[in-house]
């Protein structure tokens, strides 16, 4: 009897969900194995001591305390994309909208200047890292070289790429070219979704300029797409390795351009200790999953 | 006819009127932040097309002279006699790429619709695992996800740059917002007529759908063939490297001589198709950011 209603009870919960499960099922199952459990795994590494060729070993908390106490390394490398982060995140983000937002005052060729600010966005790191060595090669021959000796403020030619003082700044300048673009479309679509009343109510309400109009509707309007934008604009400067090991190589003179991903290709794939690594992997989630966090909460609806 | 005829003029003036100073500076800007984003691209494709002779000039020229293809078939061709030829690098990203993009497109629509049109039970938790995904990047899980490839047999294949890329947290998030403009009256007439689930979602949702999966095809298709990381842990044998990583082999750091003009040719090959695509695709692209926010 019971077994008849339980029976019953699936049969009624598969008529109801089962096609959305079928449907979802394919995206579950990869997400769940890709995603989603890969961050639990990770966290269990995290606490052991893993080669890939002897079981892992369960050692407690001691990959964290030798991360944060004894690994001068990793300590340059949170160092490294810190500065990078708080320099080119908010730079990139800040140049998308501004961007964005002048496109939409303009009325004539807004396909063409979207295309060409978001071009950069679209590009290799590794294919552009090419063209910005050249820009910034350490001899005579390099551009930015070359510009600077003719015009007389330097004297003889700056290794860009190889002295540790301007190697991550060159960086921060190929980086923040390449995402500058990044949250535009967004940014883009969500002032064009502004809806034009709005903007004529406001008028009769005693807004003067444009710069009103951004801060007292744009702006509030926008939140969700700024929210988005930000998440992004996170996730891509504390992921910064691409570029950086192009042009720095790696290990990078000094350690100037060592970031938290290059840490975590180092002890992952070349050293295959899996269980610091992903202690490193932890703390590069704690980060940006912390601020994303914080974003949220900034950004939130309260309309 | 006239009215047009007469309207003209004045629309004219109005312009002319209109091009005031802050008119002026708007514009200026905007050709500055051109500039900018466009210069080193300039210098990409003319240093793709520089003879040997004008790329060691001195002093270095930005503009190229003599434009040449030379780079180009030296590049396809001549390098082929070396170990890989170059054609099979574009082969290798143009493939793992398309399959990808393709194989996306679809699982992330058939979830969001499952998600959205049928709701079933835990729809909302899941669809908030998928927000908390967008938070961290794919770094974090590269390290089991290593392990799982491995334990699968597919480290080294063509597959391992395939398969762990389909179900994106970003692609999903896009066309499920998109899917909840869908209205299911339309839907529920094709149910009516007798048509199957599967049936519907094919030929009534994907098509009005177009334009958030092209958008999803549009970013894909960018991330994958400009991925690095991927490629660089999963796969050794020089003859399955995709583009970027190819490229890295290639330039071989700075002060190749001999390769300048051919590293020159790869970096154009290698940037100009997503440029290409998001220039094809712009419009649809457009058309479905708007939905892009994000409510918290």
């Amino acid at each position: 009897m019971q077994a008849a209603v339980k029976k019953n009870g699936f049969k009624e919960w598969m008529r109801k969900n089962g096609t959305g499960y079928a449907f979802l099922l394919p995206f579950l199952i990869l997400f769940a194995v890709f995603v989603i459990v890969p961050v639990a795994v990770a966290m269990y590494y995290s606490l052991t001591n893993y080669n890939m060729i002897q079981p892992a070993r369960f050692i407690g908390i001691s990959n964290y305390s030798q991360l944060i106490l004894d690994d001068d390394v990793f300590l340059i490398s949170l160092k490294n994309t810190m500065v990078f982060a708080v320099i080119t995140g908010p730079i990139g983000y800040f140049a998308s909208f501004l961007m964005a937002w002048l496109i939409t005052l303009v009325k004539r060729g807004r396909g063409f200047f979207s295309l060409m600010f978001y071009a950069p966005s679209l590009t290799s790191g590794v294919a552009m890292a090419n063209i910005w060595l050249i820009l910034f090669s350490g001899d005579r021959y390099g551009y930015i070289n070359n510009l600077l000796l003719r015009a007389g403020l330097i004297l003889e030619p700056i290794l860009w790429t190889k002295d540790a003082t301007y190697v991550l700044p060159v960086i921060m300048i190929i980086s923040v070219w390449m995402s500058m673009g990044t949250g535009f479309l967004v940014f883009l679509a969500g002032l064009q979704n502004v809806d034009p009343a709005m903007y004529e109510a406001a008028r009769v309400d005693g807004i003067k300029n444009k710069f009103q109009e951004l801060r007292f509707i744009t702006l509030p309007m926008m939140k969700p797409q700024m929210l988005f934008g930000a998440i992004n604009a996170i996730v891509g400067a504390f992921g910064v390795f691409d570029v950086a090991t192009a042009v720095a190589g790696m290990p990078s003179p000094n350690y100037a351009a060592h970031t938290i991903v290059a840490h975590l290709y180092d002890y992952a794939f070349t050293r295959f200790n899996m269980g610091y690594a992903s202690a490193v992997a932890m703390a590069l989630f704690v980060i940006t999953f912390t601020l994303g966090r914080i974003c949220m909460h900034v950004f939130k609806d309260n309309t | 006819m006239t009215a047009k005829a007469v309207y003209k003029p004045r629309r004219f003036k109005f312009r002319l009127k209109k091009l005031t100073f802050s008119r002026f500076m708007l514009y200026l800007l905007l050709t500055v932040l051109v500039v900018i984003a466009g210069l080193p691209l300039f210098a990409m494709v003319c240093r793709s097309l520089m003879p040997l002779d004008e790329l060691y000039i001195y002093p270095p020229r930005l503009i190229v002279h003599k434009p040449t293809l030379r780079n180009f078939s030296d590049l396809l061709t001549s390098l082929s006699s070396s170990t890989v030829p170059f054609t099979r690098y574009i082969f290798n990203s143009l493939f793992t790429t398309v399959v990808t993009v393709l194989a996306s497109v679809m699982v992330c629509c058939m979830g969001a619709y499952g998600l959205v049109k049928h709701k079933p039970a835990g729809s909302g938790v899941i669809f908030a695992v998928v927000v908390a995904a967008l938070s961290f990047s794919t770094h974090v899980t590269q390290i089991p996800n290593y392990l799982v490839v491995n334990k699968l047999g597919l480290v080294n294949s063509y597959w391992a740059l395939i398969i762990p890329k389909i179900a994106i947290a970003y692609n999903f998030f896009l066309v499920k917002q998109f899917c909840e403009q869908l209205p299911d009256s339309i839907l529920e007439a094709a149910r009516i007529d007798g048509a199957k689930e599967f049936k519907v979602f094919w030929t009534i949702a994907m098509p009005l759908l177009k334009p958030a999966w092209t958008t999803l095809a549009v970013f894909s298709f960018v991330n994958n063939w400009n991925d690095y990381f991927s490629p660089l842990i999963f796969i050794s044998s020089n003859a399955l490297k995709t583009l970027p990583l190819a490229l890295q082999t290639l330039s071989g750091g700075a002060g190749v001589v001999a390769r300048a003009g051919t590293v020159g040719a790869a970096t154009f090959l290698t940037t100009v198709p997503s440029i290409l695509v998001f220039a094809i695709m712009r419009g649809k692209v457009m058309e479905t950011m708007s939905f892009s926010g994000i409510k918290s």
